[in-house]
């Protein structure tokens, strides 16, 4: 067993008993903590083929975006855990029912005549000096460039439906102008009159 | 590493659509809501001048760009220029019905020019990636096209339908997709095909792929069994943007099924003829028997899609230039005869009236007998009787199902098109012979009246005339396939 293996083992066990400890969790904050921890074991197995980049974005992204994000939610929002339990072991057949299927067929994939490591090899390890990184960026950047403008333009169309979907100018809504705010003048604001003194009689 | 950069000519259409769907926003903006019809015109704008743009360079041989993920060919050129006339035809069309009806805003056009770059990306995609990119840039933009007016309940309704099932269907091409990927080690369109062509790969595996690649083409398409979403979104959404829906994305769908399953897995065809075989007819049943028994004028119409989708789809099967080309006829009429039918629907309408019951169209000959008549040429087209367009359409694709020795298919084809004749007829017979329920004068505008008389006489003539079309679809095909 080589080292690599060991570190892959280490990372797998952690990975599969976090990720168990998600679903089973009584208390919603462990829980996405146990997801926390799934997602950074799952960026070292990451780490493992090579992905640095990948392994990267996963953990500046879900664990330091999206997971933050997920707990804030957990805890700002008062969750009855026994409402969110109920149901759990009537459910528990057919959720098991679908990983087992999962796992078979992903079995089948991987170990079968079409996918297999013997249909598939493994690439040969690149040098300590190769960055991932850079070599994306010049894929991207090149030969993949008219793909990353498409995408680019597919957030923009996401960006015009969101706004022209929920924007809803109210008309019985009061609230000031900044701009009529700022060009406003004294003289619109104060009407200085000229008047003769008075005087107490 | 030195890396030459893409030649961008080519790309000229596209590029130059973009910078113009970003002034037309921006112009909005600052027009503001008194000049809405900036916007408008500037849309009008974009698409002449993608016209000109294509239309200088029209290629009459193959090439590509952006390292192969883009091509040129004679079969892109004319899908393009096709789309941009449709375009350009539902924005004359919609503008008076979207502007008596709250949606005559500058995300109306960003959205449908969106749409359209989508389309062009998907007609001249030589790659899996861009493919999958351009549909979703068009799938994206229909979605928020359809809920645009978010206060119609029926609206968003049919908005989040088409979303999931697009969703969904988008999942199965990808899922797809990957299958082909992992089976020839590229995405590339062309590479594809050649890996395939070598005969050692494993054919489980395509055939696994094929089958998800055929169902997600097949939602896009709205051929049954993948056809739920179609009358519930053609009903529900504005008639403006169902009359977008039905048409130029077809022209979009036709030259995606063509780079996808003719050129990148044109040496599976045994494998996907029958899958298309099944589509087709099930396509032509159910949508003609299914629009029978509508009463609503825009579901009829999305039961009459599903037919003629599995039409389009009878003329790919036979995998040869003569069933491609006489496909490619077919989408055209098709788009010709629903652009003419829905802009009939939408002069019919006016500020807070819709007319979609078929009841609507009674008596329409006493009201306006000019339109009563366009309606009549459309809808013998549609059923497909001579001399109209679509019965020329339907004769050449039947010719080649005949020419690859499906007799049997063939007769079925006739004999659900005479039971969708039912149908159409029935219209003709309501305009004609029967009294009107209301006599609102019909006035659309001078614009719409000139493009509505063009779009009817059009039906007739190229009916009459079918070989410069005809002629057209063929030197598309042969110099680009």
């Amino acid at each position: 067993m080589t080292f690599q293996d060991i570190v892959f083992y280490f990372f797998a066990i952690i990975l599969i008993l976090s990720a168990l400890g998600v679903i089973t969790s009584r208390n919603p904050v462990y829980s996405a903590l146990l997801l926390v921890l799934s997602f950074v074991t799952c960026a070292g197995l990451w780490l493992l083929l090579e992905a640095e980049f990948l392994a990267i974005t996963l953990v500046l992204v879900y664990v330091g975006a999206v997971m933050v994000l997920f707990l804030f939610v957990v805890m700002m929002l008062d969750i009855n855990l026994d409402r969110l339990r109920e149901g759990f072991w009537k459910w528990f057949p057919f959720g098991a029912l679908i990983a087992i299927v999962l796992v078979a067929e992903m079995a089948m994939v991987l170990m079968g005549g079409n996918f297999g490591l013997d249909q598939m090899p493994a690439p040969s390890p690149q040098a300590a000096d190769y960055s991932n990184t850079k070599e994306l960026g010049r894929l991207i950047y090149t030969e993949y460039v008219y793909a990353f403008e498409l995408a680019a333009v597919i957030l923009l169309v996401a960006m015009v439906a969101a706004i022209a979907l929920t924007l809803r100018k109210r008309m019985d809504k009061r609230s000031p102008d900044p701009s009529k705010q700022v060009a406003v003048k004294s003289e619109d604001r104060l009407r200085i009159v000229k008047m003769a003194s008075e005087r107490k009689e | 590493m030195n890396t030459v950069p893409p030649d961008l000519t080519s790309a000229y259409p596209e590029i130059f659509l973009l910078a113009m769907v970003c002034v037309v926003m921006l112009a909005d903006l600052v027009a503001g809501e008194k000049r809405r019809y900036v916007a408008y015109y500037l849309a009008q704008l974009a698409l002449l001048g993608c016209a000109l743009l294509t239309f200088t360079s029209l290629s009459t041989e193959t090439s590509y760009t952006f390292s192969g993920m883009f091509v040129d060919d004679p079969m892109s050129d004319i899908l393009k220029l096709l789309v941009y006339g449709t375009v350009v035809s539902v924005l004359v069309y919609s503008r008076e019905y979207i502007s008596s009806r709250g949606m005559y805003t500058g995300e109306f056009f960003s959205l449908i020019l969106f749409a359209t770059l989508g389309m062009m990306v998907m007609i001249s995609a030589s790659h899996f990636l861009t493919l999958y990119l351009g549909l979703e840039l068009l799938s994206l933009s229909l979605y928020a096209l359809v809920a645009l007016r978010r206060d119609t309940v029926i609206a968003t309704e049919a908005a989040m339908k088409f979303f999931v099932l697009g969703a969904l269907a988008s999942g199965f091409l990808l899922y797809g997709m990957s299958m082909v990927y992992g089976a020839t080690g590229s995405l590339h369109v062309a590479v594809v095909s050649e890996a395939i062509k070598s005969g050692v790969l494993s054919h489980e595996v395509l055939v696994v792929g094929l089958v998800f690649i055929v169902a997600g083409i097949s939602f896009k398409l709205s051929a049954a069994p993948f056809h739920m979403w179609a009358p519930d979104v053609y009903q529900g959404a504005p008639t403006a943007v169902t009359l977008f829906i039905s048409s130029a994305p077809k022209l979009a769908a036709f030259g995606f099924v063509m780079r996808l399953l003719v050129e990148g897995l044109g040496e599976m065809v045994a494998d996907w003829q029958g899958m298309l075989i099944i589509l087709a007819v099930m396509s032509m049943a159910v949508g003609n028997l299914a629009a029978i028994a509508q009463t609503n004028v825009k579901r009829m119409l999305a039961y009459s899609t599903i037919s003629h989708m599995g039409f389009l789809i009878l003329g790919l099967i036979s995998a040869d230039w003569n069933g491609y080309s006489s496909a490619m006829f077919y989408t055209m009429a098709y788009v010709l005869m629903t652009l003419g039918t829905f802009a009939i629907i939408m002069i019919l309408s006016r500020d807070g009236f819709e007319a979609e019951n078929i009841n609507d169209f009674k008596g329409l000959n006493k009201r306006n007998p000019w339109y009563a008549f366009i309606t009549m040429l459309l809808m013998l087209s549609m059923a497909g009787i001579p001399p109209m367009i679509g019965f020329y359409a339907k004769l050449s694709v039947l010719q080649a199902v005949l020419n690859a020795g499906f007799v049997w298919l063939a007769v079925v084809a006739v004999l659900l098109s005479v039971i969708g004749a039912f149908y159409y007829l029935r219209i003709i017979k309501l305009m004609y012979f029967d009294e009107p329920e209301s006599f609102d004068p019909i006035s659309p505008q001078t614009d719409v009246k000139v493009l509505i008389t063009i779009n009817g006489v059009a039906v007739l003539a190229f009916g009459l005339f079918p070989q410069t079309l005809m002629a057209l679809s063929l030197y598309a095909i042969e110099r680009s396939m």
